[in-house]
């Protein structure tokens, strides 16, 4: 779209102040309805509930008062050495699987924008993670990571980069990082199509120019894609924060959390003691916690972002 | 732009690699599932099974459990999919053509449903559904997904109603047609390849999800697919790979055809719902 066009839209936004016009809100609020009681009932008011919920000893069971107990949660919580040991795990799992599935992204979108053969073929291949449901990659996983049969560990011998198989999913020392792997495998696709989409968007004629003034493909890079791709690198990036952080198919089939608790994700934790200590109040607090450090989390790395804009 | 041979080789390697990354798990869970179990006692797995059958598919069909879940996934994302397009299509056309004060509160819900996690959510959910009769449902099993698939569906539709001409609609309400008329008659026809689209999306989370199957659903006639799949593998020890393997390609059959339909029309209504919201 030219940009007068998009001038011309936001002009037109101007016009219409402080919410439109009654006769849109009406229609609106018409088209809104059918929507209106399942979102309000299933989604608004158990977000609500479930903040407040990590204010309370709520616990499983039918007959069973449920006290508002102010931050008695988040005090426990406090001396919880499993729980910060979860948290840590939960850090590390985001930030290794977000950084290294963008910058494997990344590399994978460049090479899919250039004009190679096969693009078309490559492209639909390098969405087939995307497509397949969590537990089933996990099953799939096992097996390619299984000690006896697994073909992973059969390349490894036959280079001779170990003599005994090892037991990736299994062992205290390879858990995490196994499972970081498939994490980066699963979230590949939507990364690199988004980062792709952002990368044909790039005017052409900005590299024409910088060709004429001889600068280097590394030149390019630096200071014509990444800026061009900022606004969609960070989205992209602040999504998947935020949906690794909450995963938790994937790592519950992998690993239930094992060996020794090393792949035990905060999702993992707190799902554990709702449902299988009962503790529901406990369960939301995590959550609460959880939440806090999203926001906290994004509000950095968004600020940053945007001064860096300016 | 030309590029030097050598660069382009580089570039080939890379691709290859990549593609074998991407794509080597899969095609080893499909001849994994064509192994016999003698084949899986050897100690060196080879790459192509030796003597390939069906005999795991037909082996993991027989699993009682297994066919009725898929039953039961495919009820759930039929009746979850219709449901979110219905819901959801009016609130897109509302979201892309008027500005009214409920714009900003949904957009803002839609970021909100994303960054909350799920446990946090679905106690509650356990809560009000319980005096209802509905967990252990599948009715309520497909409530909830309809509301929680809605956020991504209205973010898709958005960009796809926005895409639509207003001229056209200008056009059509200047010729005297309401505005039920208009949007039946000019804008659905426009947005069907949206609206396939949204549907297929839809549908593919509902039959690949697993957190609220798992906590909603106990009773065994009832589980998911994805559920069924996991204990299978809770069972370490007797597993049986060969079976396992099968009902996962069985698994992954729809997600795959889906995802080969819509895989260019995805990406270009995530981008377009990205620049319009």
């Amino acid at each position: 779209m030219s940009t007068d066009a998009l001038r011309a839209r936001a002009s037109n936004r101007r016009d219409r102040p402080g919410g439109g016009r009654p006769k849109q809100n009406r229609e609106a609020i018409f088209l809104f309805l059918p929507a209106l009681l399942p979102v309000l009932l299933l989604s608004v008011y158990p977000l609500l509930r479930g903040i407040a919920l990590g204010f309370t000893d709520a616990r499983a069971g039918l007959n069973v008062d449920t006290n508002f107990i102010w931050f008695g949660n988040f005090g426990k919580l406090l001396h919880n050495d499993l729980f910060w040991d979860s948290f840590r795990i939960g850090l590390i799992w985001t930030l290794s699987v977000t950084i290294l599935q963008f910058v494997a992204a990344l590399g994978l979108a460049l090479l899919l924008n250039t004009n190679l053969k096969f693009r078309g073929v490559a492209r639909t291949l390098a969405l087939i993670p995307w497509a397949m449901p969590p537990v089933v990659v996990a099953i799939m996983w096992r097996l390619l990571l299984h000690p006896t049969n697994g073909p992973v560990n059969e390349i490894l011998q036959n280079l001779h980069l170990t003599d005994h198989p090892i037991n990736f999913l299994g062992d205290f020392s390879t858990a995490l990082p196994a499972v970081i792997v498939v994490g980066i495998w699963v979230g590949m696709p939507m990364t690199t199509v988004t980062l792709l989409a952002g990368l044909q968007g790039i005017d052409r004629s900005l590299y024409e120019a910088a060709a004429v003034d001889g600068a280097s493909a590394w030149h390019q890079f630096w200071s014509i894609t990444l800026p061009q791709l900022r606004t969609v690198i960070v989205a992209i990036t602040s999504l998947d924060m935020i949906w690794n952080f909450n995963s938790f198919g994937l790592v519950y089939v992998l690993t239930a959390g094992g060996p020794g608790g090393k792949t035990m994700l905060p999702m993992l934790f707190a799902y554990n003691e709702a449902f299988r200590y009962g503790n529901f109040g406990m369960a939301a607090a995590m959550g609460d916690v959880m939440v806090v450090i999203i926001i906290v989390f994004l509000g950095f790395y968004l600020r940053n972002r945007l001064r860096s804009e300016a | 732009m030309r590029t030097r041979p050598a660069t382009r080789v580089a570039q080939y390697v890379a691709v290859c690699c990549y593609l074998v990354f991407l794509a080597f798990p899969l095609f080893w869970l499909i001849s994994s599932s064509l192994k016999s179990p003698q084949e899986f006692a050897s100690v060196t797995p080879s790459i192509l099974p030796k003597h390939p059958d069906l005999s795991n598919f037909t082996d993991a069909l027989e699993e009682q459990g297994l066919v009725r879940s898929m039953l039961n996934s495919l009820q759930i994302s039929v009746a979850t999919t219709v449901l979110v397009l219905i819901v959801s299509l009016p609130v897109a056309y509302a979201l892309a053509r008027f500005r009214s004060r409920l714009r900003p509160i949904t957009n803002g819900w839609i970021l909100v449903s994303q960054v909350f996690p799920v446990i946090l959510i679905v106690i509650p959910l356990f809560m009000i559904l319980r005096p209802l009769h509905l967990t252990n449902t599948i009715p309520g099993v497909v409530i909830v997904y309809m509301v929680w698939s809605m956020p991504f569906a209205l973010w898709m539709l958005q960009g796809y109603v926005s895409a639509v001409p207003r001229e056209l609609e200008e056009a059509a309400s200047v010729d005297g047609a309401s505005r039920v008329r208009t949007i039946v008659l000019i804008v659905m026809p426009l947005l069907r390849p949206g609206l396939i689209a949204t549907a297929m999306f839809t549908f593919i989370s509902a039959w690949n999800e697993f957190f609220f199957a798992l906590v909603l659903l106990q009773d065994p006639d009832l589980k998911t697919l994805p559920l069924v799949l996991a204990r299978f593998v809770g069972a370490e020890g007797q597993v049986q790979f060969g079976p396992l393997a099968a009902a996962s390609v069985l698994a992954t059959v729809p997600s795959l055809v889906f995802f080969a339909f819509l895989q260019r029309r995805l990406t270009s209504g995530l981008l377009s719902g990205a620049v319009k919201g």
